[in-house]
This record gives structure tokens, sequence and C-alpha cells, in this order.
């Protein structure tokens, strides 16, 4: 199948990239090359064929319940765009 | 010192012959004359690193308890968090971060004693397979400036290739250690998903990323290996197992190994030049008492397809975090908050790395969730059976790395499915978890180094390291230095 030109907006939209006018013919163009070569997938038998999620069947560890690490704010903030007294910044989403 | 394997430069540091401090200049002024025309690494900060050697030459002169790797200089791919260097993964978006903390791989090495030389070029984010897309430029393959090195760890193979580091760290999604390793002439290692721990190395395709050494032998990739492996709690996927010693089997006898060869990796696409040398370096084994076997993996050709969807989908997941908000790019201008997130994502990332994010959101997206991506896990697992029925019958399976040798840059920048066809034979090992990695063995017509894959069992880095190193004993493939970079 291939995608149009709405899609494309569509799934850029979701995806939180702006795509600009003259950039959107290429992109459409090469996503369906790429959405060419994975459709070949669809003539595959996967009847009864669990889903492979994981590289390794492992599961999951678990641990204790206690808190583990220690406030580093101050240094995790100090390679932000914007932040004011401990907050990140971003511009005003409620009038 | 440029050229010496790791046991040499302990056996050299260790007797005093020289100091890490004149190690790690050597190599500094060797960056300094070379990367200007390479451009492998992205970051070199000569104070950092002679900082850093110094420490070592004083514990040593304290006769402190050396690491196994005490005061030699080792490249790091850009996608390992440091926090003494910045750390771009090849992207303007993290042009000029720098991380609050250590990858576990960063502080392995640390432990190991080793000097941090400098971070190494990378496609953007890992994605690609000639290190075009890096936002800091193409590296370029040191045996033919013309030509890619491969991607994405292709800043360390580079660095290996042209005695700009003793030896590099790289990650392996799709083939990215072992496919510029080939192309370049030098020793890649994936080992077994789940080996090495994927802390602080930034995130491209979870359930694939496996970070692994880059080196001029054998022996030297199961000293890095012993250095990165072992069980890290702080990732959820790392292998809670004993930790080995991936040198003890150096020393393997050939004899008698059954070597699986699938008939995939030998047919149609594969140059004429790379099939010789490939098919002489099989020979070579079988001199020396291993047996061959014909294998069948019927479903290889899905793998390109089935990694398409997997790796770009699990990419869209791993890079939402970039936002705008907590560190990275953001955009100057724009309208609201939704406006903020859409221009720093689209100013932030390159071209390949958009589109790999835009399909891998249109296949989880609802209504194509189950004909796309559950489709790509069920075949996943196909080509994962394929290989278990094959290590029912072998040791190891071998065939070329790549179809090709390197190829020109700007050849398939046009078309991106030309350009990921060419990972035909590097993607099913880690979308089966397994290790695989790559040795030189010969050049084409071209004078174009020529890559074999060692694709093994889960956890069986050691037979493996220890077949490529018999072959080495033998070959002088792995000691060829690039002629544009004489030592």
């Amino acid at each position: 199948m291939s995608l149009s030109d709405d899609q494309i907006r569509r799934i850029a939209r979701l995806a939180r990239i702006a795509i600009g006018e003259q950039e959107a013919a290429e992109v459409r163009d090469r996503l369906n090359s790429v959405l060419g070569l994975i459709d070949q997938l669809q003539a595959v038998d996967t009847t009864g064929i669990e889903p492979m999620s994981h590289a390794l069947d492992v599961v999951q560890p678990l641990r204790t319940d206690f808190v583990t690490e220690s406030d580093q704010r101050a240094s995790f903030q100090s390679g932000a765009p914007a932040v004011e007294g401990g907050l990140y910044l971003v511009p005003k989403v409620i009038e | 010192m440029l050229d010496s394997s790791l046991t040499e430069l302990q056996a050299a540091l260790a007797a005093r012959k020289l100091s890490s401090v004149e190690l790690t200049r050597l190599f500094l002024e060797r960056i300094g004359r070379l990367n200007g025309a390479l451009n492998a690494y992205v970051t070199v900060d000569e104070e950092t690193s002679l900082a850093q050697a110094r420490q070592a030459d004083e514990r040593r002169a304290k006769g402190e308890v050396a690491g196994p790797l005490a005061g030699i200089p080792v490249a790091h791919k850009d996608i390992f968090c440091t926090r003494e260097l910045r750390t771009t993964c090849g992207s303007r978006m993290l042009e000029h971060y720098t991380s609050p903390y250590d990858a576990h791989v960063i502080e392995q090495f640390a432990r190991a004693g080793a000097v941090l030389l400098g971070k190494t070029n990378m496609d953007e984010f890992a994605m690609g397979s000639s290190n075009e897309t890096s936002h800091f430029g193409p590296v370029r393959n040191p045996w033919d400036r013309r030509l890619v090195p491969g991607g994405s760890s292709g800043g360390s193979a580079t660095a290996v290739a042209a005695r700009m580091a003793p030896a590099a760290t790289g990650t392996d999604t799709g083939g990215s250690i072992r496919q510029p390793a080939a192309l370049t002439g030098v020793c890649g290692l994936k080992p077994t998903y789940g080996l090495v721990s994927r802390y602080g190395m930034i995130a491209f395709a979870s359930s694939l990323d496996q970070g692994g050494p880059v080196a001029k032998s054998a022996a030297d990739l199961a000293l890095l290996l012993n250095v990165m492996a072992g069980h890290d709690a702080r990732d959820s996927t790392s292998v809670e197992r004993p930790n080995e010693d991936y040198a003890r089997e150096l020393n393997v006898s050939l004899k008698g190994l059954r070597i699986g060869l699938p008939a995939e990796y030998f047919g149609e696409g594969v140059e004429p030049g790379v099939l010789k040398c490939v098919r002489e370096a099989i020979a070579w084994f079988e001199s020396q008492g291993a047996r061959t076997l014909p294998l069948e993996l019927p479903n290889t050709a899905l793998a390109v397809p089935v990694y398409y969807v997997i790796a770009p989908a699990e990419a869209s997941s791993n890079l939402s975090r970039f936002d705008g908000v907590r560190y990275g790019h953001r955009a100057k201008d724009y309208a609201d908050l939704g406006d903020m997130y859409c221009r720093s994502r689209a100013e932030g990332f390159g071209a390949e790395v958009k589109r790999r994010i835009l399909i891998g959101t249109y296949v989880l997206s609802h209504g194509y969730y189950d004909a796309y991506y559950l489709k790509a896990q069920k075949v996943r697992r196909l080509i994962a059976r394929d290989f278990s029925e094959a290590f029912k019958r072998c040791d190891v399976i071998m065939g070329p790395t790549t179809p090709t040798t390197a190829f020109a840059l700007g050849a398939k920048t046009d078309d991106p499915v030309q350009m990921y066809l060419n990972d035909i034979f590097t993607i099913p090992a880690p979308l089966a978890g397994l290790p695989g990695l790559s040795i030189p063995c010969g050049f084409d017509a071209k004078g174009l180094p020529v890559g074999l894959q060692v694709m093994g069992n889960y956890f069986a880095e050691a037979t493996m390291l220890g077949m490529a190193h018999q072959y080495q004993r033998a070959t002088e493939w792995h000691r060829c230095v690039p002629k544009e970079t004489p030592l």
C-alpha cells in the first residue's frame, strides 16, 4: 500500500515532527519505497506463530521496592534549554 | 606502538618501556594529523585524555593494582554517555549535550584502567550503514577516502583501521559493528543480546541494541569483551550469569568443529571478489580439520523487511524523549507547546532519523499495528527458529559479513532501500539475539578489505573468538594497514 499526503501529515503529527510543504513530497516517496520493502511480510504465512518481542526468553527481573536514586535535579537540569526555580519552562499551555 | 596489540601495550606499560602519557600523546598526535581527512572522531579533548593517562602512570608508580587496560587509550562510539566529554550520538539534537552520568561500558573501561581517547563519529542515532547520516559529516574509509567506512560505528572502525586508536567500542543493532569492521578491514564483535549493559548507551531499538568491541585482532576483542560484559542491574535486559574469560578458548582446536554454510549467504547479489575471499578462509578452516556442512536459513530474505518494521517502531518510541524540554535542541521560534515539540524535533533530527521515526509511528499506529508490527514480530520468530534448527547441526555459521566491499560516498543516499539491503547478512543475528563477529579475510580486486562473518549460538563468544584467533595466527589480513594512512 502507499501513503497519501494526508496520511503523511497525520503520521508526522503523531510523531510530533514538523514537515514543510516542500519536504512533504520527498518524504512521501521515500516512505513509500520503504513500505514497498516491508510489505513483503504480508505474503508470509504466520498462522500459529507467537510474536517474538525479545531476543531471549527471559522474564523481567523484580527487585524490592525501596529508594535507590538520590536527588540530582540540579545536575540533570543543567543541560535543559530553559529552567527556573527547579522547574522546566515550556510555553504557556493554559491562559 | 601505533600498531601494537593490547597485550603488547600491556607488557610495554608494565615494563615501563613507555608511559601512558607517552602512549596517549602518540595517538593524540596521530588523530591530530589524520582526523581532518577521515573525520573518525567527533570529540577529542587532549587535556581530559592526558589527565587520565597521568593518573594511570601515577597509580602504576605507586604500585597500585593495575586493571587489564591500565594506561591504554580507548576510543568510544559517541553513543556511550560520558560525563567528561559531550555525547552527541551524531545528531544536532545532542550537539551540546553532556551527560550527567557515565554509561556502564564507560565505567567498566575506567575500572579496567583505560584512558578515554575520544568520542567517535557515527550515523545519527546509529541509523545508517555508511556513516553519511552523521550531523558532523561523513567518516571516510581509510582504504580509499572516496568510499564510505560503513556504519553506524564507522568512526570507531576507521579509528582502529587507521591506527588512530588501539581499540574502540561500538554498538550493533542490525550490523553497526560488523559491517563497518568488514568495510575497513578490522575486527568487530556483536555479543549475545544482554551480555553488555545498555545503561547509558543511547537507545535506538531496545530489543536489538548491543554494545561490543572493535579491534585489530580477535585476541584483542576477547580482552575488550572481558572488560565490557557483565551483569548490570540498571539494564533490565542485562543477563545474569557468571562472568567468563572470553580469551579462554583462544587456543581452541579446530578439529571436528562443524561450520554451517547457509546457501542464502553465498548466492546472488554477493560480489565475486567477496565470495572468493570468504571461500578461501573457509577452506583454511577445513584444512585445519574443521568440517563444513551446507545449511539453509530460508527466511534470510525476510530479515531486512522485519528489521525495518521493528527497529523503526522501537526507535519512534525511544526517540520520543527528545522533546526540547529536558535536554537537547529546542527551536528558537514556535507558536505554542505543540509547535515547539514539532519544530525542535524537525530541526534536531536529520532526514534518515525522521524517516525512521515516521515509519515506526505508522507501523505502530491504530489499524496498522497487527498488519505490520505484530506480523514482523512473528516473522522474527521464524528467523530465530531457522538459527536454532541450524545450531542443532553445527557449532558456528560462516559467510560474508557484507555482500559488497566499501561503496562510494553518496552512492546509496538517494535510495534508502538499496542502503538497507546492504545489511542483509548482518541483520539476522541481532533479530535472533545471537552473537556475530567479523574479521578481515582478504582483499577484492580493487584492494578493498573483505569481512568473514562468524555467527554462533547464544553465549558462544569464546569459541567464535578462538576460531578467529586461530585463523589470525595463520594469516596476515588483520595486520594490513591502509596505504593512505601509513604508520
